[in-house]
This record gives C-alpha cells, sequence and structure tokens, in this order.
C-alpha cells in the first residue's frame, strides 16, 4: 500500500517536471528568457503587498468554483456551465444592488441580500442545466456551454440596455456602485476579508461534506456507479439536481464576489474564467478536496503573477494559463500511462 | 436592402461559414469512429495562429494552411493517444486541450498582432460566376471556400458510399462487429482522429488567412467557433449534410441579426448575435428528448392520429450519435 | 470440412475451464454440444472462432493442424460462428451488414453483392429485404442475415450459440431447414444448446459437456433420459427444507405478466410463504432474471398484480419496494451491485438506514468488521470492492443485506463461490428464513436448486411451470423441463415475431 502511494506521488512529480519542460519549451520557441519569464511571474506575486493581496483576492472565488466543481465531479457530472453559473450570480447580485442602493436599508444588509441573490442566481442557472440533463437528455457539457454563451449575451443586453450607463453606453460594464457598496477591505489593500472568508468556509464545509456525510458518501456513489446507488436505495437523480444547484450556489457566490469586491459592476468578462480555472484545479487535485486550497491558491498566484509580463517582458500573461493547463495536461497523461503500466498486477 | 446587396450578403454567409464548416466536418469523422475531440476549440485557435505566422514567415498561404491542418493533426494526435492507449476520459483530455491550446495561441501570437499578412483573394470560376444567382453565391469565392464546399461531398462520399466508410460507420456503431470483421479497430480510430483533426486544423487558418485575415489575439472573434462546432456536430447527425445544413443555418442567422440590426435598435447586437444559442440547445434538446422515459409515458397517452404524427416528427429530429462514442475498445 | 479438436485444455486463473476435449466432426455432419451453464461449451466455442486461445491442444480442418488468431482469421480458414445476440450493426441496412469488412477496393461492389445475397436468401428460403435496416429485424431474421454473410464469405464450418433462443415456431423451422440443407451442401455444423427437443430433432450426434469435460456422446436416435444423465449427473442428496406452506402468504402473484424485447412471460401465479425459499431454475435466458426483476419492481409488468404483505405494489418503483422490505441482489456484482472505487465501510454505512447527516465512521468501521467477519470475506474494512475477488465480492453484496428483510430476491448468489463459501451463505439464509423472510432465488446449479429450495419454478423460453415441490423433484426431471422436455402442451413459446 505504501509503495504503492510513493510511486503515484513520484509519476504526479514527474508529470509537474514535464509541464516545467513544455512550459520551457514554449518560451523558448517565442523568443522569451525562461528563467526571467518564471522570475517575474514568481515576483508579481509576492513582491509587493499589492501583489499578495491581489493573489487573495483571486482565491476567494477560485476556491468557490474549485468547491463547486468538486461537487459536481462526485456525482459524475462535468458542469462546463459553471462559467455562466457565474455570470448569473454577477448578474442577480447587481440586480440587487440596484434595486437597494437607493433604500433605506444599511449597506450591511444591502451586501449580503447582494450575496443571497447572487447564490440564488447561480443556482437557477445551474438549475437549467441540470433539467436539460435529467428530462431532456442533453449532455450537461452542451447544454452547460449553451447556457454559458446565454448568460453572457443576457448580461450584454443588460449592460447596453436596460442598466447602461447613463450618457455613453459602454460595453465594457455599467455604472460602478458607489464606494459604500464596496465589500468592504482591509485598510489600505484591495483584499476583502468577507469574500476570503465565504472562500474558506466554503473549502471547510465541502471538505467535510464529501468526506464526513451521508450525503458526500450518496453523492459519490450515484457518480461512480448509479445503477448500484440506485439498488442500494439512493434517489439518483435527485442527488445530480442537487449537486448541481449547490454547485450553481457557490458560482452564483463567486459572481456575487466579482461584482461586490472586484469590479464594482457588471462586466461581459466577469466570470474570469474562474469556472474553468476551476475546472482544472479539480482535476489537478484529483478531486481530492483536501489539497484545494493550496493548489487553487498557486493557480491564483500564477494568474496574477502573469499579469507582469506584458508589462516587464512584452510577452502575453496567458503563460499562466499555459503553466497551468500543461500540468493538469502531463498529470492526466502520466496517470493514464501508470495505469497502463501496471494494469497487468 | 436591394436584392444585390442580399445577395452578395449570402454570398458572404457562406464565406463566412467556411471555417466552421472545416471543423464541423472534421469532428464529424472523428465522432463517426467513436472518439469525441473536445479540444476543437483551442485547436481552431491555435492552428489560425499557427497558419497565420508560417503565412507571413515564408510568404506562402499554402504552407499556412498546411501548418494549420499539422497542428490540428498534432492535437488530434494527443487526444487519441490519451484516449485510445492510455484510455483516460476523452472529455477530461479535450477539454484541457482546448484551453491549453486557446493559451498557447494567445501567448505564441503575441508578436503577430497587428501584423499584416497574405489574404485569400477570389477566383471566380470562369463561366460559371456568370450564372445568375448561383454564380455569385457559389462561384466567385476564394479558394478556401470552394474547399469548404467541396470537403462536404467528399465526407459524405467516404462516410456512406465507400468500402472503408462503411467500416468506420462499423467502428463507431460496434466495435466489437468490426473487429470480428477483421478491423484493427484501435489503430483506424488513430488514422480517423488524426484526418479528422487535420480537416478541423483548416478552420483556423481559413479564418486568419481569408475571413478575417491578420491575428488579433484574444479579440480575434474567433474563441467559441470550436463550441459551435462540437454543438452543430450534434445536430448534423453526423452526416456531412445534415451538418452542412446546420453550419449555413447558423451563419445565416448570425447574418441575419446583423441584418436586422437597423430595424430593430433596442437590441444590441451581440444578443442577436447570440440568439442562435438557444436556438442549439432547443435543437439538441429536440434532438435527444424522444429518448425520455417521461416522454414515452406521455406519447402513450395521447389519441392515435397525433401519436403518429408526433412520433414521426421525432424520428426525423433523432440524431443517434455512433453507439460507441466516447467508449474505448478492448479486444478482450 | 472435418473438425478435429485434440486434447484442448483452457484455464481462467482457478477455473479450468475446458479439461482435454477430443472431438472429431467429419463435414456435412450437424453436431450437437449439450451441457449447463458453465460447462465449458462457450469457452471451446470461442477457441474454435478464435477469440480465445487454448493453453494446449490442436484444431485441424481437414486433418491439417490450424492455428486461429481472431475472430477474422477464423473466418478465413472456413469457421464461421453465429452468436446468441448476432455481432451486427443495428443501424446500418442488412445489405451494408453484409458487406462489411469484405475485402475489395475503395468502392463497393454493391451489384454484385446485392446479387449474391438475394441468391444466397433464396437457397435458404429467407425472406429478407436488402434495404431494410437491421435494428427493425427480428432475432431470428438477424440469424438469417448472418448466415448468409459466413456462407458468402466461404465458411465451410458454422457454430450456432444457443440459436433457437428468442425466435419464433416458424423461424425455428425455417433455420432447422437451413442448416439440414448446409449439412448436405457439406458443410460442418456445430449446435451449442440447452434445449433437449432441438438437439434430438435436428443433430446427427451430440456429446456432452459437464465442468469442462466432455463426459460422453451418442448418435440418433436418441435416450433423453441417458441425455439428461450426462448433463446433470447422478442423484444428489436432497437437504433439510420447511414442512410445506403452513405459516402466512407474504408475497402473491396474481396472473403477472412481464416481458421485454425477447421474452414474454405470461400469466404466472405463485404465492410465497414467510420463511419459504423458492429456487427459479433454467438455463439462462430463459425468463428467471426477467422475473426476479419484476418481483423486485425493477421492471414494469405488463399485466396481473404483486401483493406484498397484503399491500397492493403493482407498478410501483423498486425504492417503494425497498421500503417494504424486499431486497434484491444482482449477479454482476461490479456493473450492478458494488460501486467500484468506494470501500467495503462505504458501502455498509451506504446500505445502512443512516440516520443523522454526519457519519459516524468509527461505527462504520465496526460494523464492517463485523460484517466481513460474519461471512468471511477475505478483506479489511479498508479495501475498496474492486479489489476483492469475485467470490469475496459476493460475500460482500451478501453482507449488505440489512437484518429484517421481507423478501430476499437474490440473481445467482453463489456464483463464483467454492463449496465451503456456498454452504456457509446458505446457512446464514436459512437463518433468515428461520427468521421469517422467505427468499427467491435464480441458480444454475441443480445441485444447489434442489439442496435449499421448498419449491422450484423452471424456466424455459419464457414458459413458467407451476411451482413444484422439491422433495418430490428428481435430479433427471428437472434436467428434462430445464432442457424443455416434459413439459405440458400449452401456449407458444417465446415471442412471437
Amino acid at each position: 500500500m505504501k509503495k504503492n502511494n510513493w510511486l503515484t506521488f513520484g509519476f504526479q512529480v514527474g508529470a509537474i517536471i514535464l509541464a516545467l519542460l513544455f512550459t520551457t519549451a514554449v518560451l523558448l520557441l517565442a523568443g522569451a528568457p525562461p528563467l526571467q519569464a518564471y522570475l517575474s511571474v514568481i515576483k508579481g506575486t509576492v513582491s509587493s503587498m499589492d501583489n499578495v493581496t491581489n493573489v487573495l483576492s483571486a482565491w476567494a472565488p477560485l476556491l468557490l468554483t474549485t468547491c463547486g466543481v468538486l461537487i459536481t465531479f462526485a456525482a459524475g457530472l462535468w458542469n462546463i456551465g459553471i462559467e455562466g453559473q457565474i455570470m448569473a450570480g454577477a448578474i442577480f447580485t447587481t440586480g440587487a444592488l440596484r434595486l437597494l442602493q437607493n433604500s433605506s436599508l444599511s449597506t450591511g444588509w444591502i451586501l449580503v441580500i447582494g450575496f443571497l441573490a447572487g447564490l440564488v442566481g447561480g443556482a437557477i442557472w445551474a438549475a437549467l442545466a441540470g433539467v436539460l440533463k435529467i428530462f431532456g437528455g442533453v449532455n450537461e457539457i452542451f447544454g452547460g456551454l449553451g447556457l454559458n454563451f446565454v448568460a453572457t449575451a443576457f448580461a450584454l443586453y443588460l449592460i447596453i440596455g436596460p442598466w447602461a450607463r447613463p450618457g455613453i453606453a459602454s460595453t465594457s460594464g455599467t455604472l460602478m456602485f458607489p464606494q459604500k457598496l464596496w465589500l468592504p477591505t482591509l485598510p489600505k489593500v484591495a483584499l476583502s476579508p468577507w469574500a476570503l472568508g465565504v472562500g474558506l468556509i466554503v473549502v471547510i464545509l465541502v471538505y467535510f461534506l464529501l468526506r464526513g456525510t451521508h450525503f458526500g458518501l450518496r453523492l459519490k456513489a450515484v457518480g461512480k456507479n448509479a445503477k448500484a446507488a440506485f439498488l442500494m436505495g439512493v434517489p439518483t437523480w435527485q442527488y445530480s439536481m442537487f449537486a448541481f444547484l449547490l454547485c450553481g450556489s457557490f458560482a452564483g457566490l463567486a459572481g456575487a464576489i466579482q461584482v461586490t469586491s472586484v469590479y464594482h459592476r457588471l462586466t461581459p468578462a466577469i466570470s474570469s474564467g474562474y469556472g474553468f480555472l476551476g475546472l482544472l484545479v479539480a482535476m489537478l487535485i484529483n478531486y481530492q478536496a483536501l489539497w484545494a486550497a493550496p493548489v487553487a491558491l498557486f493557480f491564483a498566484a500564477l494568474n496574477i503573477g502573469g499579469i507582469q509580463l506584458p508589462i516587464v517582458l512584452k510577452l502575453d500573461s496567458s503563460l499562466s494559463g499555459v503553466l497551468q493547463e500543461t500540468m493538469v495536461l502531463f498529470v492526466l497523461l502520466v496517470e493514464g500511462a501508470r495505469q497502463q503500466l501496471f494494469r497487468k498486477r | 436592402m436591394n436584392s444585390s446587396s442580399i445577395l452578395l450578403g449570402l454570398a458572404g454567409v457562406l464565406f463566412g461559414a467556411a471555417p466552421i464548416m472545416f471543423a464541423v466536418i472534421g469532428e464529424t469523422i472523428t465522432e463517426r469512429a467513436g472518439i469525441i475531440n473536445l479540444s476543437l476549440n483551442g485547436t481552431i485557435l491555435l492552428s489560425a495562429m499557427a497558419g497565420f505566422a508560417a503565412a507571413v514567415g515564408t510568404g506562402s498561404i499554402f504552407l499556412g494552411f498546411v501548418a494549420g491542418a499539422v497542428i490540428g493533426a498534432l492535437v488530434a494526435l494527443v487526444v487519441a493517444f490519451s484516449s485510445i492507449t492510455l484510455k483516460q476520459s476523452q472529455v477530461a483530455v479535450g477539454f484541457v486541450l482546448t484551453l491549453l491550446c486557446r493559451d498557447l495561441s494567445y501567448f505564441l501570437g503575441h508578436a503577430y498582432i497587428g501584423v499584416g499578412g497574405p489574404r485569400l483573394n477570389a477566383v471566380p470560376i470562369p463561366v460559371l460566376s456568370r450564372i445568375p444567382i448561383l454564380g455569385t453565391l457559389v462561384f466567385n469565392q476564394d479558394v478556401m471556400t470552394y474547399g469548404s464546399f467541396v470537403i462536404i461531398f467528399l465526407a459524405w462520399f467516404w462516410i456512406f458510399r465507400t468500402r472503408p466508410g462503411l467500416m468506420l460507420r462499423g467502428i463507431g456503431e460496434r466495435p466489437a462487429a468490426a473487429y470480428v470483421r477483421g478491423a484493427n479497430v484501435n489503430r483506424l480510430r488513430y488514422i480517423y482522429t488524426i484526418i479528422g483533426g487535420a480537416i478541423a486544423g483548416l478552420a483556423g487558418p481559413a479564418f486568419s488567412l481569408s475571413v478575417k485575415a491578420g491575428w488579433a489575439g484574444s479579440l480575434s472573434g474567433l474563441d467559441g467557433y470550436g463550441w459551435i462546432a462540437l454543438s452543430i456536430t450534434i445536430f448534423g447527425g453526423w452526416d456531412p449534410f445534415r451538418a452542412a445544413f446546420g453550419v449555413y443555418l447558423f451563419a445565416f442567422l448570425q447574418w441575419l441579426g446583423l441584418v436586422l440590426q437597423p430595424y430593430l435598435p433596442n437590441i444590441p447586437t451581440q444578443v442577436l448575435q447570440v440568439a442562435p444559442f438557444p436556438l442549439m440547445i432547443l435543437t439538441l434538446l429536440l434532438v435527444n428528448i424522444s429518448n425520455a422515459e417521461w416522454v414515452q409515458r406521455v406519447l402513450a397517452t395521447l389519441p392515435e392520429g397525433t401519436r403518429r404524427v408526433v412520433v414521426k416528427l421525432l424520428r426525423a429530429l433523432r440524431a443517434s450519435p455512433p453507439a460507441s462514442l466516447g467508449v474505448p475498445f478492448e479486444s478482450e | 470440412m472435418n473438425v478435429e479438436l485434440k486434447d484442448i485444455n483452457k484455464t481462467f486463473g482457478a477455473v479450468h475451464a475446458n479439461v482435454g476435449i477430443n472431438m472429431k466432426i467429419p463435414a456435412g455432419t450437424i453436431q450437437g454440444i449439450l451441457g449447463e451453464n458453465g460447462a465449458g461449451k462457450s469457452t471451446l466455442m470461442k477457441i474454435l472462432s478464435g477469440f480465445i486461445r487454448p493453453d494446449q491442444g490442436q484444431i485441424l480442418l481437414d486433418g491439417r493442424p490450424v492455428s486461429i488468431h481472431s475472430p477474422a482469421d477464423a473466418i478465413r480458414q472456413g469457421v464461421g460462428m453465429l452468436h446468441q445476440d448476432p455481432l451486427d450493426f443495428p443501424p446500418l441496412r442488412l445489405i451494408e451488414n453484409f458487406t462489411l469488412g469484405h475485402a475489395g477496393g475503395l468502392l463497393p461492389q454493391q451489384g454484385e453483392a446485392l446479387k449474391d445475397f438475394k441468391k444466397l436468401a433464396e437457397q435458404f428460403g429467407f425472406s429478407l429485404d436488402p434495404e431494410a435496416y437491421v435494428d427493425s429485424l427480428t432475432v431470428g431474421e438477424r440469424q438469417q442475415l448472418e448466415i448468409i454473410r459466413l456462407i458468402w464469405l466461404g465458411a465451410r464450418v458454422l457454430i450456432f450459440d444457443e440459436p433457437t433462443t428468442g425466435i419464433s415456431g416458424p423461424q425455428k423451422v425455417n433455420l432447422f431447414n437451413a442448416l439440414r440443407i448446409l449439412a448436405k451442401q457439406g458443410m460442418t455444423v456445430l449446435f451449442v444448446s440447452h434445449k433437449l427437443e432441438d438437439v434430438e430433432g435436428l443433430c446427427d450426434r451430440v456429446v456432452v459437456l459437464r465442468q469442462g469435460h466432455l463426459v460422453g456422446g451418442t448418435q440418433a436416435p436418441y435416450n433423453t433420459h441417458q441425455l439428461v444423465e450426462m448433463m446433470f449427473g447422478k442423484e444428489i442428496t436432497l437437504g433439510e427444507r420447511s414442512a410445506g406452506c403452513a405459516e402466512e402468504v407474504i408475497l402473491s402473484l396474481h396472473e403477472m405478466a412481464v416481458e421485454d424485447y425477447r421474452l414474454h412471460i405470461g400469466r404466472t401465479n405463485l404465492d410465497v410463504c414467510r420463511g419459504e425459499v423458492i429456487g427459479l431454475a433454467g438455463m439462462e435466458g430463459s425468463g428467471q432474471n426477467l422475473f426476479l426483476r419484476a418481483v423486485a419492481g425493477m421492471v414494469r409488468t405488463v399485466g396481473g398484480q404483486i401483493v406484498l404483505d397484503g399491500q397492493d405494489l403493482t407498478g410501483r418503483s423498486y425504492h417503494v419496494y425497498k421500503e417494504n422490505g424486499v431486497a434484491f441482489l444482482p449477479a454482476s456484482r461490479l456493473e450492478e451491485g458494488l460501486v467500484p472505487g468506494l470501500t467495503i465501510t462505504e458501502h455498509v454505512i451506504l446500505a445502512e438506514e443512516s440516520s443523522g447527516f454526519f457519519i459516524n465512521w468509527e461505527k462504520g468501521r465496526q460494523l464492517a468488521q463485523e460484517r466481513i467477519s460474519e461471512f468471511n470475506v477475505k478483506g479489511t474494512p479498508a479495501n475498496t470492492v474492486e479489489s476483492l475477488s469475485g467470490g469475496n465480492q459476493q460475500r460482500a453484496l451478501l453482507a449488505l443485506l440489512r437484518d429484517q428483510l421481507t423478501l430476499l430476491l437474490l440473481e445467482h448468489p453463489t456464483r463464483g463461490l467454492d463449496i465451503e463459501s456456498t454452504i456457509y451463505i446458505w446457512s446464514k439464509l436459512k437463518e433468515r428464513c428461520h427468521q421469517g423472510t422467505s427468499i427467491l432465488f435464480i441458480s444454475s446449479d441443480l445441485e444447489e436448486i434442489l439442496h435449499y429450495s421448498d419449491r422450484v419454478l423452471v424456466f424455459f423460453s419464457g414458459k413458467v411451470t407451476a411451482p413444484l415441490e422439491a422433495s418430490t423433484l428428481t435430479t433427471e426431471k428437472l434436467g428434462e423441463l430445464i432442457g424443455g422436455m416434459g413439459w405440458p402442451k400449452s401456449n407458444g413459446e417465446g415471442k412471437p415475431s
């Protein structure tokens, strides 16, 4: 048993090394100095307080989407529609804030309602994908994909139409919310402890949910063998639907954070790719919630660090993406190779 | 809008649809063999960038297309290797690759943004291009668009009218039976995945060397084409002609959105352009719905006449995927 | 073509599926191969048709030793096999199925092939429309297509694996006529079946396999008793059983009818008493699985009623049955019964009536350990189920059952287990019977059926006998019934097509 675990770990480390080699090759292909590129990414994350807090700010929504996706993966679902669910959450939050911003409620309450609205929005959007899958037989990948596009279109419509900025309507977003509606941050930095708090609470929640509850165990049974789960008495489609709702809620919260804490308005690209990134993190950690927090932090760091590249080295910031995705790819391939090599035991 | 500008507009639809056509036809072939290549979106972006870079570097548009096809084939090879030999989830590897190829295209293409490059010109076919209506629509296009027409027929002919094409269908439907008839299922799956990938790889340069020449990175508007192509592949029922219909329908609706824009000032362009997507979901729904159990039950309660009509309708819409799509094959 | 099998041996792990099989089949013969489930018939046929290679032994065709690498290789050498579920392509048309895989150039010679198709079909009296789609065909017609295809490809030896399961009476007549024509043309026909009447009516000679050995062979005309004895062996001692149905009726099936695309089981009546054990006997595919699943609420019945402990549960879902104390144990452990990737402890927790939100892992582990000891599962609570051997998986499945059950439905409960385990498991099951649980179980093992059942139902092609008292059943009678003989002549068999 022990030897097996060390072997697997060894393979995984090998995969990461391969990923680094590949990315270095890509850098060389682009005519860029690899060492300097890596250094500038690292600097971009730790060199200043601003950078560190930016990383932590990016960590929060990524934590939420990763955890959400861990739930749907447990149920055997590929929730590609998560980007749209973040968007839906953002839309609902913006709507709630717009409705209440001139009301007599205290800002604290307005923000709370905003968050709840985001949760509901994301859940509804996920429920749509769930219904399409369970009752319509539409694969959740394509259903989710289509819904992603629809959500973006809906956001654009709102941004240019009913929620347009007075004067010049711009596709860059709605009018910014007044400062009082910004999620309170720590002094002098752009990090909101509330956003981070929500993210960390959800991680802990999901960890215990999947590991220590009947719900989590049943969900896993549905994901791994729905027929056997059914025979053991698990109401399979209800569990699938609940997985969608839960993931959508978390995605919606991520959207809420983006609106109240990062952009302070609704923009067409508000989901910032956190949905897909969450899927990547989940794949990399092999769907084990224990590693969600550190790996998500690492990926968030890469994202933020990568912002330096265009400035310092005139390189595209998508290098971070390349590194992240290459890691997941090689882990997948190496894991597959390991399974095939050691199959005939 | 007068008739000649409508005609030109429609010719433009055929022109603009060419990239997606390559992608859809390529994916149809791959899926007919039983493999899903989910990396289409990334492949198209990467092949567009590579094609443009190659054309700029060598000055040859032809080499640009070759580069695109090579990229498509290489990515497809990774998909094939991971799915067939390593027996990993096709969705997982396709998903990672689609993101990776996209980011690779943005990163490696950074230096090419805004760079001027070669561009295909229209090559009207003598005599045929004078035919009223048809001439303008079909015979006054550039080489790449002609290619997109030809590939539909080639693919259809191969799949439905040749002996090896029959085997291709067999592999996708029931690899065990194909194996018994002497097919080396996994080797053929490799071949078709790579060929399909190469054809899909033509989509990129078709865009960056013709439809919207140049490389604009994340602003190129190409992001999303691959996902659309995957959906149209399903809508097309894995039949090149029906798939072509789906591609042109999609392109037409997008064009229509643009055309109707001035008459519907309240709705932003983006919304109209995205309108085909709810339609896509709807069609995916209709395509699958006849399989759902609750639908069968409802059907049983309908009166005879209505039921027969509904069943006929559902039958026509139904697109059954090759039965072994996504399932690895072991010859035991 | 003359076929000879010399000293064929094949082992799968601990199971010796074929033990030194020697057979000689001259050309122009229809050779019957009889045997129960697990006797080794399908292994032998898979070897001959190229699916698997023997560990030892030789195959000779027309006196030449040959080596058959794959099914495609087999047909090249003239050996063709018709599977019970024909390996064809349902969404394609008949003519396409016919030609698929045939060597040739880029363009199919559709015209030539069509001519050959029509000629062959006519020769055998098959009415097949080359333009029709295979998924619209009946099983019998799919067989006919496969026959002419194999002949077109040059088969001189044709193996038929249980060909008369699921075809109509008239189609069987067609099939037998075709086989006789083939034999007259010099083909060698191997007819693998468990149906005594078919084998007796069609085959020139018969060999019987039992537990991997070729125990004997005879020629027409046949003595049914002799065949049954060869297939099933001598008399078996009978075990303890309860003295008839003195208790209350716990399950009542009234005119229950159920069907799937192959079989139709009509108008069955059965009353099961508390604590009774009913054995469902018959060759696989005769309808027992369908029947059992209908009683579990997993398959919708098309007629009749199911009344459990006074409650009419007809048409309700499996979960309702479960709530009423019914448990169903499937035969395919990893596909339907267990969840690969989860440990024994996790299974135990899943199967238990859960109280509360959080899992009490300690209690779960303890319970799992108890169950493991109780059922003698070779494994620890932390083992994942797929790491267990087949036999231990079976025990694990049984170990997951809840304590108080009204009705226990078992699909092949001791398949893959050795004698000791079987006895141990049954002792546990009998304990439950004493506590009031009734059991319906499917088994291919006659000994198990006779030893543990109070009453027996025999299935054959969708027909069901009335419940027979096990104490009055002999091995021979049971074997006859399983082989389709000794049934009262009544309504037609199988599903009309």
